[in-house]
């Protein structure tokens, strides 16, 4: 737990409350996001949000619940359309298809679109490890590219970047004058990666959705660049987790509704692409091959949990993001993996074996914002509220937490012995006999440690009173 | 007033009961006002949120207990906080999902735990309690009372109806004021700076005090604004409608 030795976690927290430009920054950007989705989900411009998602929540319900059937489904029509669909348990298994084709084809160059999936696997580390060129094509993915740097959030991964730190990264990643007009930025980036797209022998999408009933993927952007990845190369490879899969071409409808308007307060992204395999006869554009790699990764780990399976449901909006207090304070790259935020908080500790970070569940006040816009209904806070009953039960038995553990062992006793509470309750108010501001100073010292001290490190605290309620209610 | 008794009693908290009991007497006085009989259940101490939230549902469920053996006889309950009251009428439920008969209870139970504000307003039926105070507040809705329980309303028509108050809403109201049970030690620094966000929003109003449900909330923004050296009160919905 954080508190005596603080961790990488309460480090990188620390030092994003402290830098005020990148408090400002996330501030307005999600501020920004934030109102957008608030104007077009509002009951004058869709009265039928609620229902929406309720509709929402049921389809991904019986996609998740049914989810061997309907990724059977999904392989049958892509194959009967000439693609073709490999089931990868994790990271390797994915990297060693990609290497394998890459290698089998004489492929050297890859352009990518956006996919957290591959964030995810380290997919880009994976195969330039490997020799193999693998270019981001998204404007932030591509900065952040350049940067050496992570994904800050879900759908604006460059969010936490100013123009003048884009600026300072075109010009010393790419030797050009340094450029600080937005317009002009994208034009130098669009220089590049238009001859990344002619060049590219393999183009590297996620999924959006897959549907199980056209054999097809959905990929939702605003740049085009997913078009131009998954069409220019010869061969196009979707790496997507198991839990996108929908049942019918005509959840869209629902889905579609609710994505780009959690998302950034569009009504509807500017490119939507329904991708079904490879070009056919006749056709005048699109990739020779067709593969979609369906990731596992810790993902069918969940299906086992009745209550923790809806985690699965997440359609990757990023609202909840937005929306979070503690993202809006502590950012993106405090979170010990590539998911942040709320959703970030409930999938980390599920996907990934070994938990990284014991205290990640326990960063939240509860408070709930992110389930409120939520756009497939996920109980966010009761899914936080598992995750922190499971860590204690896996505390190793030396650890800080058996403090924790006694004392609210000791509480759960008092609470049922209500002469017992009064007593415990008077002796903390004959600390405070005065009714002044210096009380603090007669708590004994070995009282004041732990949870006091860390409450006075930032407030300050009233003095108890000198008779409690029910004193005052039997001389009333 | 609906065809329920004129019979509450008071869960008034382990927090106002040890910290702020001016708010259980002031919640009494208008409930009495409003020609209500009013009983205080000895044996009451807490709803076990503390443990529930902090991940020990087991030492949670020991305290929900002991609750429902308090109140099981009470006609009404009315709580001066919506997070205790959500923690009753919302979590309770899950504590004991997997034991029928103690879940009957708590389902009968659930129908009879009311938030103060809650109360005067689907119960009571009051709007205008006769208080006055001559004073410039803003509202801070609690993140339990607001989400889980919908309440948003009740507290502001309420406040509408107080002599000689000018309610000025800050931006935004409903963003949380950082305190949330233990993560307000466990991640002190988090905390404090969701606070002191907090405070700026209200500084923003001009208003002299801060308005709320919970006791929580209003220990947490006291002791951000007390830091800060700002003069600006803090008062439950309780003391604004008990003055006079």
């Amino acid at each position: 737990m954080p508190g005596e030795k603080p961790g990488v976690f309460d480090r990188k927290i620390r030092e994003a409350l402290s830098d005020a430009r990148l408090q400002q920054a996330i501030y307005t950007a999600t501020g920004r996001l934030k109102e957008s989705r608030l104007n077009v989900v509002s009951s004058g411009v869709l009265p039928d949000y609620q229902e929406l998602r309720t509709q929402a929540n049921r389809l991904k319900q019986h996609a998740i619940d049914n989810l061997d059937f309907y990724l059977e489904q999904f392989q049958r029509n892509v194959e009967a359309r000439g693609g073709r669909v490999v089931f990868c348990q994790n990271g390797v298994a994915v990297a060693d298809f990609v290497l394998a084709l890459a290698k089998e084809r004489g492929a050297r160059l890859i352009v990518k679109s956006k996919s957290m999936t591959t964030e995810e696997i380290d997919l880009n580390e994976r195969l330039e490890h490997h020799g193999l060129e693998s270019v981001e094509t998204d404007l932030g993915e591509y900065i952040l590219q350049l940067a050496h740097e992570r994904p800050y959030h879900i759908v604006a991964p460059a969010l936490h970047k100013t123009r003048y730190d884009v600026a300072d990264i075109l010009s010393e990643r790419l030797h050009v004058p340094r450029e600080t007009v937005i317009e002009k930025q994208t034009a130098i980036a669009r220089g590049v990666l238009r001859q990344k797209f002619l060049a590219a022998d393999i183009g590297i999408s996620g999924a959006n959705f897959i549907v199980a009933d056209s054999g097809a993927i959905v990929l939702v952007e605003n740049e085009g660049n997913a078009r131009l990845t998954t069409s220019a190369p010869k061969i196009h490879i979707a790496i997507a987790g198991i839990e996108k899969v929908i049942p019918r071409a005509q959840d869209l409808a629902t889905f579609l509704k609710l994505l780009a308007r959690s998302a950034t307060g569009q009504l509807l992204s500017v490119y939507t692409s329904f991708l079904s395999g490879p070009r056919r006869p006749g056709e005048i554009d699109g990739p020779d091959e067709f593969y979609v790699l369906l990731l596992d990764n810790g993902r069918t780990r969940l299906l086992a949990d009745r209550e923790k399976r809806q985690t699965l449901y997440c359609i990757r909006c990023g609202a909840c993001l937005n929306a979070c207090p503690v993202y809006r304070k502590i950012g993106g790259h405090s979170f010990p993996w590539v998911y942040s935020g709320p959703i970030g908080a409930i999938l980390t500790p599920q996907f990934r074996e070994v938990p990284q970070e014991p205290s990640l569940p326990f960063a939240s006040s509860l408070c709930g914002a992110c389930a409120e816009v939520c756009p497939v209904k996920i109980d966010i806070p009761k899914i936080l509220l598992e995750l922190r009953s499971d860590a204690h039960r896996h505390d190793p038995p030396k650890s800080q937490n058996r403090w924790e553990k006694l004392a609210f062992r000791a509480f759960a006793w008092l609470m049922r012995h209500p002469r017992a509470y009064e007593m415990a309750g008077r002796m903390a108010g004959s600390l405070a006999a005065a009714d002044d501001a210096a009380w603090i100073s007669r708590v004994p010292a070995l009282l004041n440690i732990g949870p006091l001290r860390a409450w006075l490190s930032q407030r300050d605290l009233p003095p108890p009173p000198p008779r409690s309620f029910r004193q005052l209610w039997r001389q009333r | 007033m609906t065809s329920v008794s004129r019979r509450v009693s008071l869960f008034v908290t382990c927090m106002v009961d040890q910290l702020f009991p001016k708010i259980g007497l002031a919640m009494a006085g208008v409930l009495e006002g409003l020609g209500f009989t009013v009983d205080f259940p000895e044996a009451q101490t807490c709803c076990g949120q503390p443990a529930f939230n902090s991940g020990y549902p087991d030492q949670a469920r020991d305290v929900a207990r002991h609750f429902l053996d308090v109140f099981e006889s009470s006609e009404a309950v009315v709580v001066p906080s919506g997070s205790c009251t959500s923690m009753i009428v919302r979590h309770f439920a899950d504590l004991f999902r997997q034991d029928v008969p103690q879940l009957a209870r708590v389902e009968s139970l659930a129908q009879r735990v009311w938030e103060f504000s809650g109360f005067l307003a689907d119960v009571a039926g009051a709007d205008d309690v006769g208080a006055r105070l001559d004073d410039v507040v803003t509202f801070h809705d609690g993140c339990h009372a607001l989400r889980e329980l919908g309440i948003q309303t009740a507290p502001r028509r309420l406040l509408s109806h107080v002599r000689g108050l000018e309610l000025r809403e800050m931006e935004p109201a409903a963003e949380c004021c950082g305190f949330g049970g233990t993560f307000s030690v466990k991640f002190a620094e988090l905390s404090g700076a969701m606070a002191r966000e907090k405070i700026d929003a209200i500084v923003r109003t001009g208003a002299r005090a801060v308005v709320s449900l919970d006791p929580s909330c209003l220990m947490q923004i006291q002791g951000a604004l007390s830091r800060a050296g700002l003069n600006i009160r803090t008062l439950h919905l309780a003391e604004v409608l008990a003055s006079r």
